[in-house]
């Protein structure tokens, strides 16, 4: 159930809203005209084999240097994403959880996560925190996520484990509050154990004013976070659409017959 | 925005003390060109004793016999050592920005975002020629310094009125640690250094405050040759702190300075330099020649020297703050940043001379190359025969931006003695384009992106500056590096 689905026809707004879209990296077409219409609070999985393109998706979305769109648009709250910047697109909003996330040497996760949301709130024209109540904003984000504060001071993603670089990811979104979350395989890679503590901690985050698309491969994620729609990617495109039970069945059947059909 | 706010701050502090400056102009000029006359104009003006101007005369005498060196890598066309003025005097008021409005808009917004060096401009506007410890800030906190200083025992003043005040200091120690002979540019220093600082820490003292000055290369034309002397006797500590900045040119100028250090047993000084002399323009025109020759004497047994260096400025930088680790277990350290961009050249590096047993030494050097800049770092670690027990570290990282640039890691190793131990280690990376979208996704802006990286790659240099450089450190890390990107 979403939020929108309670609005009247009139006061449906769209969050986001993919036309058509073609992207080539390296002049090689990857997506392939691809359709995507997202509401404010809904969650959309997508789903699709290895190499299918998915992590190209998230980087289009996200304004990433190389991935160039051919054809089509990208509307985020009505705005047109191709006009921004990366960090631009960041402060409308829009936060990518990276399917493998970026070790900075150096710069203390807490530095991080400061200089990301105070540039956040400058783009916003908002004062920045201060230490004492950035610590205290942070401090209330970490206890679920099972993060210490000698996690804290580790420069970012240096020498962390799988399980705390994804954790320091949901952190970061945790923390910069978008209104439109791309998780990109957000689960992979962990046990059992770290996956309950994304996959609850992502839950968490879930409200009315935040949509999340949710890029994975497998059904486990989906059991805390229930999608309203899921989507298959094959070849570039969304060759099929569906609600929770449609994860279900990809994960008994595989996606075999979809490429097929999109081939 | 932060950066913005503090700038606003600062302006409207130095607004108060707009007019406070405008005096104590010295109007004293000498003749350009290099020559004996000249080396005696400069002493007579100064009233310097007969033995300092017999030595000055002696190390140009010896100057004349010298050779311009040739073995670093920079490049750049003949310096006319005739076509110069020794005497820094100022020149007249329609030749020199007389307000803010007449100094070139890029460098105000270089310093506005800096926030401290805005006091500086306003010492543009009028005061050209002005005493070393009275160039930025200092007509209040080198007095304020002074009477606190004094109650101590420790003694902070120019080397002129050291040369003055405690002449027999002077004379034991000038050139005791980098003869008149030492090195051409040294040398020619030797002959015609103008000011500069001098600290003297006495026996058991540890210095109550953080010792600073700032240096400014002033009129066109004029070659900049300061002279420093720090001695810190028995058991004494001493923190010791120097920043530079230039105002632009488009001729090249060239800055030779001698700094001297002398710890005694048991002392320790900790030096550290905030370079960031005006660099040329993004074409290459302009700039300082910074060709400084740093050196500390760890004399006494379980001394310690260490310098600590972040090097922004200049077109040209040639420069490696050495220790002579003579006493035993003594321990010299040299932790650097060198920056350069556009068309900058740095050849930087440091010299450690293991002479005492159980000596120690520590080398952390980060270059970061962008634009079409060439950065080397060249060391020297050299154990001598009785350095038994010794040992060096030394970690030579470098980072390029962009693929014009280059870094260069020339280490030289020298080991008389087996039982010394040297480790190298040297490293280089690039910031990669993941980086740059990570920090990007995350909201941070391109420059401020490159900005906290580079920030993260220098944190070991950084992290040994005191505190109030530490900042100041960091926000000239990435000032320096607008328009390498993108
Ligand atoms: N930087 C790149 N250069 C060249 N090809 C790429 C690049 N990134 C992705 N691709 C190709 O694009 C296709 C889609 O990749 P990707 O979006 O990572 O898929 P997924 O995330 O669904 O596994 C693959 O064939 C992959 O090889
Ligand atoms: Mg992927």
């Amino acid at each position: 159930m979403s939020i929108a689905d309670h609005q009247p026809e009139e006061f449906v707004k769209i969050m986001l809203e993919i036309k058509d879209l073609h992207a080539s990296v390296d002049g090689k077409p990857i997506l392939k005209g691809l359709d995507l219409t997202m509401g404010p609070g809904e969650v959309h999985a997508i789903m699709g084999p290895n190499g299918s393109g998915k992590s190209t998706l998230s980087y289009v979305i996200a304004g990433r240097d190389g991935y160039e769109v051919t054809e089509g648009s990208i509307l985020f709250n009505g705005r047109d994403l191709m006009e921004m910047e990366p960090d631009e697109r960041a402060g409308e909003g829009l936060f990518l959880a990276f399917q493998y996330p970026v070790e900075i040497p150096g710069v203390s996760t807490m530095n991080f996560l400061k200089t990301s949301l105070n540039a956040i709130r400058a783009y916003r024209g908002e004062d920045e925190l201060d230490a004492m109540e950035f610590l205290k904003f942070v401090r209330e984000q970490t206890a679920t996520l099972n993060i210490t504060d000698e996690l804290l001071k580790r420069a970012v993603n240096v020498g962390f484990s799988g399980g705390e670089k994804k954790r320091n990811e949901v952190l970061q979104m945790a923390v910069l509050r978008p209104s439109l979350a791309v998780l990109d395989e957000t689960d992979s890679g962990l046990d059992v154990d770290a996956l309950k503590i994304v996959g609850e901690g992502v839950t968490g985050l879930r409200s009315p004013e935040r949509s999340m698309l949710v890029i994975t491969h497998y059904q486990r994620l989906l059991d805390y976070v229930i999608p309203d729609r899921v989507h298959v990617l094959a070849d570039g495109r969304i060759v099929a659409s569906g609600d929770a039970d449609l994860a279900r069945e990809l994960e008994e059947k595989g996606y075999a017959g979809f490429s097929k059909a999109a081939a | 925005m932060a950066v913005t706010q503090e700038t606003v701050q600062t302006v409207q502090e130095v607004e108060k003390y707009k007019y406070g400056f405008v005096t104590d102009i010295d109007t004293d000029t000498a003749p350009k060109g290099l020559n004996e006359d000249i080396i005696r104009f400069i002493s007579a003006r100064k009233e310097e004793p007969q033995w300092l101007l017999d030595w000055r005369l002696k190390a140009y005498a010896h100057w004349l016999t010298m050779e311009e060196p040739d073995w670093a890598k920079v490049g750049y066309p003949p310096i006319d050592y005739q076509d110069a003025y020794y005497y820094s005097a100022p020149k007249s008021a329609e030749d020199g920005p007389e307000s803010l409005d007449d100094v070139d808009p890029e460098l105000l917004a270089t310093y506005e975002k800096l926030g401290i060096p805005l006091h500086e401009q306003e010492v543009l506007a009028g005061v050209k020629n002005v005493a070393v410890d009275a160039v930025f800030d200092s007509v209040s906190v080198a007095t304020t310094f002074k009477e606190t200083l004094a109650a101590h025992g420790v003694i902070f003043c120019s080397i002129s009125e050291a040369v003055k005040d405690h002449p027999e200091l002077v004379k034991e120690y000038l050139g005791s640690v980098v003869p008149y002979s030492d090195n051409f540019f040294a040398t020619l220093n030797c002959a015609v250094f103008t000011d500069g600082s001098f600290v003297y820490i006495p026996k058991g003292v540890r210095c109550p405050m953080e010792l600073s000055t700032y240096f400014r290369i002033n009129a066109a034309n004029t070659g900049q040759f300061e002279r420093t002397l720090i001695i810190a006797d028995e058991g004494s500590y001493v923190s010791y702190l120097e920043g530079c900045t230039a105002p632009m040119r488009d001729e090249n100028q060239l800055h030779a300075a001698v700094v001297e250090l002398v710890a005694h047993k048991d002392a320790e000084i900790k030096y550290s330099t905030v370079q960031n002399w005006y660099p040329g323009d993004e074409n290459g025109v302009g700039g300082i020649y910074n060709f400084v020759t740093k050196r500390g004497a760890c004399r006494g047994d379980d001394s310690k020297i260490s310098w600590t260096q972040v090097e922004t400025g200049s077109a040209i930088t040639w420069k490696y703050p050495s220790c002579i680790l003579q006493g035993d277990r003594s321990v010299g350290e040299f932790y650097s940043i060198a920056i350069t961009n556009n068309f900058q050249q740095a050849d930087t590096g440091t010299k450690m001379i293991h002479l005492g047993k159980d000596t120690k030494s520590r080398i952390i050097s980060k270059g970061i190359s962008a634009g079409k800049s060439q950065a080397t770092y060249r060391g020297l670690v050299k154990m001598m025969p009785n350095a038994s027990g010794a040992r060096n570290y030394s970690q030579c990282d470098s980072l390029l931006i962009g693929s014009e640039c280059g870094a260069h890691t020339v280490p030289y190793i020298e080991s008389r003695n087996r039982s010394a131990q040297v480790e190298h280690e040297a490293t280089t990376s690039k910031i990669s384009d993941d980086q740059l979208f990570y920090c990007r996704q995350r909201g941070i802006g391109e420059e401020e992106a490159v900005a906290l990286i580079v920030n993260g790659f220098c944190r070991e240099v950084l992290q040994e500056l005191p505190m109030e450089f530490a900042v100041e450190a960091q926000k000239l890390v990435g000032i320096s590096l607008e328009g390498s990107v993108g």
